[in-house]
């Protein structure tokens, strides 16, 4: 007997962004994974070549896969200020703010940024999907949430010689652009918004652009880059960057909260060392009864970023401290790497408190395999506060020409 | 320059009043604000009539806490004590139940009554210990919450290791599969099942039946009361009780909005534009009301607001109410019954065919009926010789398909009196007025929103400690000094006053611990 149900043919089973058929062209190692739905590249020549065009000259990552929202409306900003921690209201058109959000529970469901368009309009960005929490909070509220992560394509073009490239493209005034801030440009007929923002912890811009002129733009920022050392770079080069700048990942190194089962596996914006994202003035957001709470009872964890001796990664380790004269285990790694530009091994990681204060000397256990055999060392590791990789570049307006 | 108020409570219904009467007897400075040109919410008489009146929503006492009454010292007249009830048979051979007690059914038939009431009324016991309390909170409770637990643990072991298990069994069952089991008679099916879907979007074959059943019982083991004078005349005497105790109460005045002033409640603003400033505000509104239209879900989280927003409440109950100018014959029914309540119900399978139509968004075209006659206990409500019917007819969807036109308002009325002309053909001749509540119009002029009596449908996802929503179940709502005390909170709808009593208790003890 003949099957009677016909399975149809998936054709593709991740998107493409509209930068793919140029990163193709470019790839050479076919190493690609899924970003939120999106074919995304590991790398496209060489992680590490591609890491150091980032701290060198210029990086161009295909960011189109985050995802986006537009909230728009007359209560858009009692929205935005009602939905993060952080006051809104100091955010003026043309800005962007770093954010984080959480449950009544005051527990980070993620962190993002928020591009504040025109007066009243805004774009949310965030690693994770968030349409449920969104709408929810838009419960009484005059405003309206459009998903928006397949209609606008956007690069990041980070990099100490970012700035020359973009100056190559003609876009006039970027010059005055600060970090945190953004510009609408024209670009072809086409509206291009330029944000002087990253996760690369260096001097850097994202670009902005409905998807159809999504190639012209890339082919315009490389051949304006052309002598300015630009190559397109992929995850592992980004992810490596982040490190050294210290910035989180949701899903690496916090949960977010609505997706944790178990309790105590969510984060409150305390433990994740985001204490100055939360601003206890404004009378009324999402989760400030219990960050009130949390704050007059203590919280149980404390992200800690750590200096660690040796040059092994501590990939997942166990953090331990010596409390009298015992090693106790107080908490793990959730990024580790060495970081070329620093010439130090580091990791960002969760320790619970009260251990992991400014220059606590703690120990991590490092498993390494050497020809199948794996071998363990105890490394130290010491809490540090300023992020591993800050360079005055980064801040610097106008920037300088590389 | 506007007054300062210890306490101001939105809503003059009875837990309003109630609420209000006791925080004023303990010396608190109370004002109270109703939109509605009388006092008494849902729990009001009025006229459909020159010379005619009825109690314009809630029509039977069932309820109302002995607590209530001996705390405010109230003074109850009752023109009818623990009425009968008759299931009505088109044939006239009805049965004639009160309690425990029947006619009309074989002997099995009155043995199985007897013990299920029996039982019924022991569970519901467990039930009433926690009318008269808030809540335990689970999760970072306070020590009387583990107490409260625990006794409710304790209380529950003590009915013995059979009857736990029976309580356990039936506490989330329908009542169909219940009295399916238990009973020959169709027409006390039919009855038992009418009674525990009264005023839900539940038919008998919905989970959850027992439990609205066993709330009925709770109050007083399910006897039923007349109010004499109608059930205007509890919330009246509340009033009175409340002005008493020097609680000011101003009608024709409905609130616009609470104001939250740096993230907590500050006082009230009336639609006139007058401010009442006061640190505690009590909303006897429904809990979508007053936290989406009153509050605004600006002034609260978002976790919290959709919870609030999901709250399941349409209303599924309307309202008849009739002036005749004599008694309707009744196919089979002696006089002294109509002082008793009148049920079409003929069988639990009609109950629920009667709610089919109501999950697709249409009116039964059989509906059920709880029908009183309270002129005939209480000569005030209609000229001599007259009389007036009050009755709740089932089931009429908030959310009616084509919506409530006139043309649908119609029909229904139209179906109604055709369902009731099957056990009394000389109904329509003795009308001299009718008016039909459909749950919009309750939704309308009792400000429920969704026209459901209770406040948010009794099920047990919405139930003691999830009452209105989890986490907020001890009245307080997460903006500080705002408070529910109506039949949306903990225990539920009813004239109980328990729900007003228990926030009044809330509040003080708040206060105290402060």
């Amino acid at each position: 007997m003949e099957n009677p149900v016909t399975i149809d043919v998936v054709e593709q089973k991740r998107l493409r962004s509209p930068f793919h058929a140029r990163q193709v062209e470019l790839d050479r190692l076919n190493a690609w994974h899924d970003w939120k739905g999106y074919t995304s590249p590991d790398a496209l020549y060489d992680a590490d070549l591609e890491y150091f065009a980032i701290r060198n000259s210029t990086g161009v990552f295909d960011l189109t896969p985050m995802t986006k929202y537009r909230i728009t409306g007359k209560d858009a900003l009692d929205y935005v200020d009602r939905l993060v921690t952080r006051d809104m209201r100091k955010i003026k058109p043309g800005r962007v703010a770093y954010a984080v959000w959480c449950n009544d529970h005051g527990q980070v469901i993620d962190d993002g940024t928020i591009f504040h368009l025109r007066e009243g309009e805004y774009r949310l960005c965030s690693q994770e999907r968030h349409l449920a929490w969104l709408t929810a909070a838009a419960l009484g509220l005059d405003v309206d949430i459009r998903e928006e992560t397949a209609d606008i394509a956007s690069l990041a073009v980070q990099g100490p010689t970012s700035y020359s490239v973009l100056k190559n493209l003609q876009l006039d005034g970027i010059e005055e652009l600060k970090p945190f801030g953004l510009a609408h440009f024209d670009f072809q007929g086409s509206e291009l918004m330029v944000s002087r923002t990253g996760f690369t912890g260096d001097l850097g811009y994202e670009l902005w652009i409905e998807t159809a002129k999504a190639e012209a733009l890339w082919d315009a920022v490389f051949e304006a880059g052309k002598l300015h050392g630009i190559r397109a770079i992929g995850t592992e080069a980004l992810d490596l960057a982040r490190i050294e700048a210290g910035f989180l990942t949701a899903g690496v190194d916090f949960l977010p909260a609505e997706g944790t089962v178990r309790p105590g596996r969510s984060r409150s914006p305390f433990e994740l060392g985001l204490e100055w994202l939360v601003d206890f003035k404004k009378p009324n957001f999402n989760g400030r009864r219990a960050l009130a709470e949390e704050k007059r009872r203590g919280s149980t964890w404390r992200l800690v970023k750590l200096d660690i001796e040796g040059n092994k990664p501590a990939h997942h380790s166990y953090v331990y401290k010596t409390v009298n004269r015992r090693r106790k285990q107080v908490g793990f790694i959730t990024s580790a790497c060495w970081s070329p530009v620093c010439k130090k091994n580091i990791a960002i990681g969760t320790v619970n408190v009260p251990h992991g204060e400014t220059g606590d000397e703690l120990q991590v256990e490092i498993y390494y395999q050497r020809e199948m055999h794996w071998s363990r060392v105890m490394a130290r590791a010491t809490v540090v506060d300023k992020p591993f990789w800050d360079p005055t570049r980064r801040r610097a307006t106008p920037p300088a020409p590389f | 320059m506007t007054d300062r108020y210890d306490a101001v409570v939105i809503g003059a219904g009875h837990n309003g009043l109630v609420c209000a009467a006791l925080l004023a007897k303990a010396g608190k400075k109370v004002i109270v604000l109703e939109a509605a040109a009388d006092v008494g919410g849902a729990a009001r008489t009025r006229s459909i009539a020159e010379g005619y009146s009825v109690s314009a929503c809630a029509h039977l006492l069932y309820q109302l806490q002995p607590g209530v009454v001996r705390e405010l010292g109230l003074n109850v007249n009752l023109a009818a004590k623990k009425m009968g009830t008759v299931a009505l048979a088109q044939d006239g051979v009805h049965v004639r139940f009160n309690g425990g007690k029947v006619d009309g059914v074989s002997e099995a038939d009155a043995a199985n009554l007897r013990a299920f009431h029996r039982r019924m009324t022991r569970f519901a016991d467990l039930l009433h210990t926690y009318l008269n309390q808030p809540p335990p909170r689970l999760g970072g409770g306070t020590s009387r919450d583990w107490l409260t637990l625990a006794r409710l643990g304790l209380d529950l072991r003590r009915l013995g290791k059979t009857e736990m298990r029976e309580f356990l069994r039936l506490i989330g069952m329908n009542i169909y599969d219940e009295v399916d089991e238990r009973f020959e008679s169709p027409l006390l099916r039919g009855a038992i099942s009418l009674d525990a879907v009264l005023g839900t979007h539940l038919g008998p074959r919905s989970p959850n039946t027992i439990l609205t059943y066993l709330y009925r019982l709770c109050g007083n083991h399910g006897t039923l009361d007349l109010p004499a004078g109608g059930m205007g005349s509890i919330t009246e005497a509340l009033a009175n009780c409340a002005r008493n105790n020097g609680a000011i109460i101003r009608t024709g005045m409905p609130v616009k909005r609470i104001i939250a002033d740096n993230g907590r409640a500050a006082g009230v603003e009336t639609e006139s534009g007058e401010t009442f400033d006061s640190w505690t505000v009590i909303s006897n509104a429904d809990p979508k009301a007053t936290i989406l239209t009153l509050t605004g879900s600006r002034h609260v989280e978002t976790g919290f607001t959709r919870r609030i927003h999901n709250i399941r409440m349409r209303g599924n109950a309307a309202k008849l109410h009739l002036a005749l100018d004599g008694l309707p014959a009744f196919n089979g029914l002696e006089k002294k019954d109509f002082g008793d309540r009148l049920l079409i119900a003929p069988d639990a399978n009609y109950v629920e065919r009667a709610f089919n139509p109501a999950k697709y968004g249409e009116y039964s075209p059989q509906p059920v009926l709880e029908i009183t006659f309270p002129s005939f206990r209480d000569a005030t409500l209609a000229p001599t010789g007259k009389h007036v019917m009050s009755a709740i007819v089932q089931y009429a969807p908030y959310d009616l398909r084509d919506g409530w036109s006139d043309a649908a308002h119609e029909a229904f009325l139209d179906t109604t009196l055709a369902t009731i002309e099957q056990y009394a053909p000389d109904l329509r001749q003795r009308i001299i007025a009718s008016e039909l509540l459909t749950p919009k119009d309750i939704e309308r002029e009792f400000r429920i929103t969704g026209g459901h009596w209770h406040h948010g449908e009794l099920t047990l996802d919405q139930f003691l400690f999830v009452r209105p929503v989890a986490g907020f179940a001890q009245y307080a709502m997460p903006l500080d000094g705002l408070f529910l005390c109506g039949a949306g909170a903990h225990p539920g709808g009813g004239v109980s006053g328990a729900a007003g009593r228990n926030a009044a208790r809330a509040i003080l003890a708040r206060e105290k611990a402060a």
